[in-house]
């Protein structure tokens, strides 16, 4: 298992006694981009929000690089290279896109860290530098999203998690931010994802995991889960 | 603040010295007003509590002036450095202590922690220092008035008044400029959020809690150089400070500063030009008509 950069064994969450997780289990190895899929309320954003630290699982252990890091608190996370763009965004929507992005690197001392990531984040999404003194709540959807994956690769992290994508954008533009997700992954970062497009991001991911109802119900590399009569039936409308 | 407006200018009398004597005094207290208003402001905006003891922390910083005064002979020029750090330091132990244990339940209980806060700081004063109003003399600025366009501006209101813009335009700065008045602004708009950029948001909400007490801690030293100490001192700062940070919507110092000016005029020339009776009727007059008009201020979001 030490190849496994992040390894989750039969967690357990539960929201004020309701149980929204059980006995999960899921492995993302260096490199790879693993894409969560499931409906709304199988427990995608628990399992995400557990790993980034939001929530403390009542059982089971979350391990990243070697670690464990069951119960870390949120704002740790991110200095052990775990970086999680939530769903729905979350930006700061009263401070600029610079604002936010700076937020974003709030774990990194060194300015000339900080001015290379911008450039870095500037590259993959030009339109960012436009918007730069931009008040984050003016802009677009699209490019919310994409400044809030910027956020997230802000902080240098090994890990990016990120929690539905695709929420509120037009198809078209889903296909550009996953392409960026794909480009991210090839400069280094592993990806974690959570989607509703279930086809989309399985075409970027190498391996896919199905949740149903707080449960791991099926799981094998993208090509398997697309090939799969059953997902296709219950998710694609195939 | 009670006794300003009644320093009427000697030589004068004449319409204009008697205008630009309410407009000066309005504009002196307003801007106090904004001082003590903006901690409270700050507070509420971060982190949606009320600070019911806010009033009683200006109380203690008024406290500590004076004995910093008459038993070390240190002058209130210099003392608000102290009183700024301890109210500080005060302040901050106060949320660790107390209001840290109340955030994330009901609204009531910061709420009713906070009123309990301030019972116990003014029955402590009460207690130790009696109920006697002590003014602080042979300070530097003691007595010295400066005339300006007929009006006569006493040195101690006005340094403190002056004083007051230049901490807030700080605070300001601080909160729009910095790096640590970024991870300030983001806590307010999404905690969870900010937690996600590692920020430890348990730390900003301490941190927050002592610059709203510095901000009465600096206010309060000052305004020992011209004003009685007494155990109830807080209370009407307290409110004056509520009703500045409902009509400047909450959380906004720059709200906050045009609403105490506000505030400081209306109070002033209704004191003047109608009665001193009822300048304060006034000034809650307009709170209630703005509220109903605009609920979330005049300058809110």
């Amino acid at each position: 298992m030490s190849d496994h950069m992040l390894s989750v064994s039969e967690i357990s969450c539960s929201y004020n006694g309701v149980q929204a997780i059980e006995d999960m289990s899921l492995d993302v190895g260096v490199g790879e981009i693993v894409a969560i899929i499931g409906a709304n309320g199988a427990g995608k954003s628990t399992l995400m929000k557990s790993i980034a630290g939001l929530i403390r699982p009542d059982r089971g252990s979350i391990k990243f690089c070697g670690e464990d890091i069951t119960g870390t608190p949120a704002n740790r996370m991110i200095f052990k290279g775990v970086s999680y763009v939530p769903e729905g965004r979350r930006l700061f929507a009263n401070l600029s896109v610079r604002e936010n992005l700076e937020l974003g690197a709030f774990s990194e001392r060194s300015r000339d860290v900080v001015e290379a990531r911008l450039a870095e984040v500037f590259d993959l999404f030009p339109i960012l530098k436009e918007r730069e003194r931009q008040l984050a709540q003016t802009m677009s959807g699209g490019e919310q999203q994409m400044c809030a994956i910027a956020r997230g690769l802000m902080c240098g992290p090994k890990l990016l998690m990120l929690d539905e994508l695709s929420l509120g954008l037009m198809p078209s533009l889903v296909e550009k931010v996953l392409d960026s997700v794909a480009e991210i992954n090839r400069k280094g970062v592993t990806i974690l994802l959570v989607e509703q497009m279930v086809q989309e991001a399985l075409e970027i991911a190498n391996r896919g995991y199905v949740i149903q109802v707080g449960r791991v119900v099926q799981h094998g590399t993208s090509r398997s889960l697309l090939d799969s009569d059953e997902l296709r039936k219950a998710y694609m409308g195939m | 603040m009670a006794e300003s407006v009644c320093s009427r200018p000697s030589n004068g009398g004449t319409i204009l010295a008697d205008f630009s004597q309410v407009l000066i005094d309005g504009l002196m207290n307003g801007a106090i007003y904004a001082l003590v208003a903006a901690g409270l402001s700050l507070i509420w905006g971060v982190m949606d509590v009320i600070n019911f003891a806010h009033g009683e922390f200006l109380m203690v910083a008024m406290y500590a002036c004076y004995w910093l005064g008459s038993l070390l002979g240190i002058d209130p020029l210099f003392s608000w450095v102290l009183t700024g750090a301890f109210l500080f330091f005060l302040s901050a132990a106060s949320y660790l202590l107390v209001v840290r244990r109340c955030i994330g339940r009901s609204a009531m209980a910061p709420l009713l922690a906070t009123f309990g806060l301030s019972i116990f700081l003014k029955n402590f004063c009460l207690n130790r220092f009696t109920p006697n109003f002590r003014l602080l003399s042979g300070t530097i600025m003691e007595g010295r008035v400066l005339h300006v366009m007929g009006a006569s501006v006493p040195l101690p209101q006005l340094v403190t008044a002056l004083f007051s813009l230049v901490v807030l335009g700080c605070l300001y700065y601080f909160i729009k400029r910095t790096r640590i008045g970024w991870a300030i602004q983001a806590t307010a708009m999404d905690r969870e959020a900010a937690e996600l950029m590692g920020i430890d948001t348990g730390r900003i909400f301490t941190l927050v809690f002592g610059f709203g007490g510095m901000c009465v801690g600096i206010a309060g030293g000052f305004m020992t150089s011209y004003l009685a100490v007494f155990p109830e001192v807080g209370a009407l700062f307290s409110l004056i400070a509520f009703v500045v940070v409902a009509l400047g919507g909450f959380g906004s110092i720059p709200g906050a500063l045009l609403a105490a000016l506000l505030i400081g005029l209306v109070e002033s020339f209704a004191g003047f030009y109608i009665a001193p009776v009822i300048k304060y009727v006034a000034v809650f007059a307009l709170y209630v008509v703005v509220i109903l008009i605009r609920p979330k201020g005049l300058f809110g979001w």
